[in-house]
């Protein structure tokens, strides 16, 4: 906990500290539009052809001057970008193979320069290769300012343009067809992200750079659908991680910064797949699995239902009609006893009133008939009742029957155990509800797949 | 030249060799950035087999460790893509750096100044490939050379073998599966062999300039050709000519060998960019001028036919919303072609033009 202390107090790491917030907001909010985009590697390849500018304005300026660094390493990303959008527009290289030349060959060249300077005699090459990773140990006040100018003139950019770079984004096809530049508007966002990468080269270097305008937004996309709010989140995410990967590494000597913030970042966007609400992928497992398991019952409830009507209810003919074992069928029995839908008779087992009701539904959603009319009596009056019960003519409107019927479906709806009268009319049991819930889980499903013939046997 | 020199080319030109066979089929496939997704993420791979052999050069394991990763890679790019959650470019953006960082953490922590530094893992050491030697049936041999000629060998008996798999899985994945052909296994053999090559490439190029041998020979190839044979044949031609260009350029500049290797398959690319006569910038906006001339004689000679075969220029351009020299420039085509002729500032059309207006699309003016 020292060390968190320490942010205010060492002026090393609160520097450190700061630069990393500054390239995860950065980082974060620009790398929203570029995931958006579906131009996730864009940044990759940015960051990677950095590194020839770096070592050019090096060699110009014959000294390490920090904002004539980032501006080298900036515009020779802005170049590689420029040149891969030549690719992509003249020829029909696949974009993936334009990112990967730009990517290696930036590099390549990059690293020939690099070797280039240090194999010569001057002596202030001392720590350029620190770009490759990020150094960000090495950050001091004046770099920390510089990265805090070009990093907010990339949000106040993205402040000003935000509707439009919001429409660009989304529908790029109607954005022009509105009158917005779509694909200046698209150039400027990509040369946001060589703002990005400006700002990120001294914490996490040219290496790593991707991630820190990937993961944030990747992450932050999951727990909201809105633009706004995902920005926000992103540059949170963001902010949080480079903070993290700082504080770790003055935690120890020689822990590096930028593959800890990447670390940092990679686990929040991790956590946000697995546990983010609505999308979070545990909450799919269960969902799905709470969905077999309905599908399961209902199966059970269906084969209960014909060996019911045709020939004997016990837990070895289920058994036997569902290819499984008695020890499953049994529990299955005992999971439609639970609902109400079944009930053991000596040593046999039998379907209660609601049961058989709830298995007629189920052989045939779409008919005409009776049953059909029940569903959608039961249906109606779940629409209909929000807390306060439901009356009788209200039942009529909704469902479009004559009054005389409407009466005798209320009535059987009470039989069945599924509704009981109340002051205001009458209202859905607990039971009631869950049977008009899969009623209507059902109905959707029959709509999605192709009309069945026929009940179950 | 001396035996140095010689060891230094020959494992280049097995690493261009190498990484080019397969570097051709995963630019077709559209899976050229899976190569940089495995070079960075065989890192943790590498330094796993580094400890676990106590920090002494392991080339099996270290294969192993990193054909391990490599698959690992793989499999978390395509569950990632696969849960619907994050798109496929996304999924390796944030798949590698992580792996890549665990093993830059790695090395940072347990292995500062051993033999596994920074700069190596990025642009390899080539110079070094003559003083690791292994003796092979008596003879003494360079071990990065004997490394990357089975690795070479392996991929190229891999193209050999399954060429038409290979041919048919990357064209037409669906029908290859419909025949049986298993495009799925071809996929994972691809993958596995390419972070072999990787690995293999890792101490002579390094992690991230092996992505310019696998990829950029290919890209190249591509844009000069359209048959798949020669598509081969010039990518291996390329990462040859940048491997002995490449060398001789380091020493003379004293820079990183590998580093000027990819230079040079860079700048063989952006000449192919250029100059190429199928794909070429400018062969492609001569063509696209040709084209935007043609349209407009077409419409000049249609305009003119409507308007009874003959008009004064200046009359003619107004009347199209073109300004004078855009006129001049359509006329001229259109005589080329013998459609019309000049004659004191007024447009005849030949009998070939109005031929040529009645047979051409209707053109609304």
């Amino acid at each position: 906990m020292n060390v968190l202390l320490e942010v205010f107090t060492d002026y090393t790491l609160r520097n450190v500290a700061l630069g990393s917030a500054l390239l995860g907001v950065v980082g974060g909010v620009v790398g929203a539009f570029a995931v958006l985009r579906r131009q996730s590697l864009l940044g990759d390849a940015l960051s990677h052809a950095a590194l020839p500018g770096i070592c050019l304005a090096f060699l110009l300026a014959g000294a390490k001057v920090p904002l004539l660094l980032l501006i080298g390493g900036g515009v020779a990303g802005w170049l590689a970008a420029l040149a891969m959008l030549a690719v992509l527009k003249y020829t029909r290289l696949p974009e993936d193979s334009a990112l990967g030349v730009m990517l290696s060959a930036f590099f390549g060249f990059g690293v020939a320069l690099l070797t280039f300077i240090q194999n010569g005699d001057n002596a202030n090459q001392a720590g350029l290769d620190k770009f490759l990773f990020g150094q960000a140990a090495t950050i001091v006040a004046a770099d920390v300012a510089t990265m805090a100018l070009i990093g907010g003139l990339a949000l106040v950019i993205v402040t000003l343009l935000y509707k439009e770079f919001k429409l660009v984004s989304f529908d790029p096809d109607y954005a022009s067809t509105l009158g917005f530049p779509a694909g200046r508007l698209g150039a400027l966002l990509t040369s946001l992200a060589a703002l990005a990468v400006m700002v990120g080269l001294q914490t996490v270097g040219v290496v790593l750079m991707s991630a820190m305008l990937v993961a944030p937004a990747a992450a932050a996309r999951q727990w909201t659908d809105r633009l706004g709010a995902m920005l926000a989140l992103s540059a949170l995410f963001g902010a949080a991680s480079g903070l993290t990967g700082a504080l770790i590494s003055a935690s120890a000597p020689q822990l590096p910064t930028g593959p800890f913030a990447i670390v940092a970042v990679s686990l929040i966007l991790i956590l946000s797949l697995l546990f983010a609400p609505l999308r979070g992928l545990v909450w799919d497992q269960l969902r799905s699995r709470g969905q077999r398991r309905t599908l399961q019952l209902d199966r059970a409830l269906l084969d209960a239902h014909v060996l019911y009507n045709h020939a004997e209810l016990s837990v070895a003919a289920l058994a036997a009609r569902q290819h499984t074992s008695e020890a499953t069928a049994a529990s299955r029995l005992r999971d439609l006893e639970a609902r109400g839908l079944a009930r053991p008779a000596e040593a046999r087992w039998t379907l209660t009133e609601s049961g058989l009701a709830q298995a007629r539904i189920l052989t045939g959603p779409g008919r005409g008939g009776p049953e059909r009319d029940l569903e959608r009596a039961l249906i109606a009056a779940a629409r209909l009742e929000e807390g306060q019960g439901v009356r009788l003519t209200a039942l009529r409107h909704e469902t479009g029957l004559p009054a005389g019927q409407v009466e005798a479906l209320a009535r059987e709806l009470v039989g069945l155990g599924w509704a009981e009268p109340c002051p205001a009319g009458w209202e859905l049991t607990e039971q009631g509800h869950a049977a008009a819930h899969r009623l209507e889980a059902q109905l959707r499903r029959a709509a999605l797949t192709p009309a069945r013939t026929g009940g179950a046997l | 030249m001396n035996p140095a020199d010689v060891v230094i080319v020959a494992t280049a030109l097995l690493v261009s060799s190498a990484a080019a066979l397969l570097g051709v089929f995963l630019v077709l496939r559209r899976m050229s950035l899976m190569s940089d997704a495995i070079s960075h993420a065989v890192l943790p791979g590498i330094v796993a087999a580094y400890w676990l052999t106590g920090g002494e050069a392991a080339t099996v394991p270290a294969l192993l460790g990193a054909g391990a990763m490599g698959l690992l890679t793989v499999s978390a790019v395509e569950l990632l893509a696969r849960s619907g959650r994050v798109r496929s470019d996304a999924a390796i953006g944030v798949v590698f750096p992580l792996f890549f960082s665990v093993g830059v953490i790695l090395v940072s922590m347990y292995f500062r100044d051993v033999h596994l530094d920074l700069d190596a893992v990025l642009y390899g050491e080539i110079a070094y490939a003559p003083f690791n030697t292994l003796t092979l049936l008596g003879h003494e041999l360079p071990e990065s050379v004997v490394l990357m000629g089975s690795l070479a060998l392996l991929n190229a008996l891999f193209v050999a073998l399954f060429y038409k798999e290979l041919k048919l899985a990357t064209f037409d994945a669906g029908l290859a599966a419909a025949l049986g052909f298993a495009p799925g296994l071809i996929h994972y053999l691809l993958m596995t062999l390419l972070s072999f090559t990787t690995v293999g490439a890792f101490q002579s190029v390094g992690a991230i300039l092996v992505i310019a041998f696998v990829i950029v020979p290919p890209a190249t190839a591509y844009l000069l050709t359209r048959r798949l044979p020669v598509m081969i044949g010039l990518s291996l031609l390329f990462g040859a000519l940048s491997s002995v260009a490449g060398y001789v350029l380091a020493i003379l500049l004293d820079a990183s060998i590998a580093g000027m290797m990819a230079t040079l398959l860079g700048v063989f690319f952006f000449a192919a960019l250029l100059f190429s006569p199928l794909e070429g910038i400018l062969a492609t906006r001569r063509r696209r001028a040709r084209q935007r001339r043609q349209v407009a004689a077409r419409l000049l000679v249609a305009h003119l036919a409507q308007a009874g075969g003959a008009g004064q220029l200046e009359e003619t351009a107004r009347q199209l919303g073109w300004t004078l020299p855009e006129a001049r420039t359509a006329l001229e085509t259109a005589r080329q072609g013998g459609w019309a002729r000049l004659e004191a500032g007024r447009v005849d059309l030949t009998p070939r033009g109005l031929e040529a207006a009645r047979q051409g699309p209707k053109l609304a003016v």
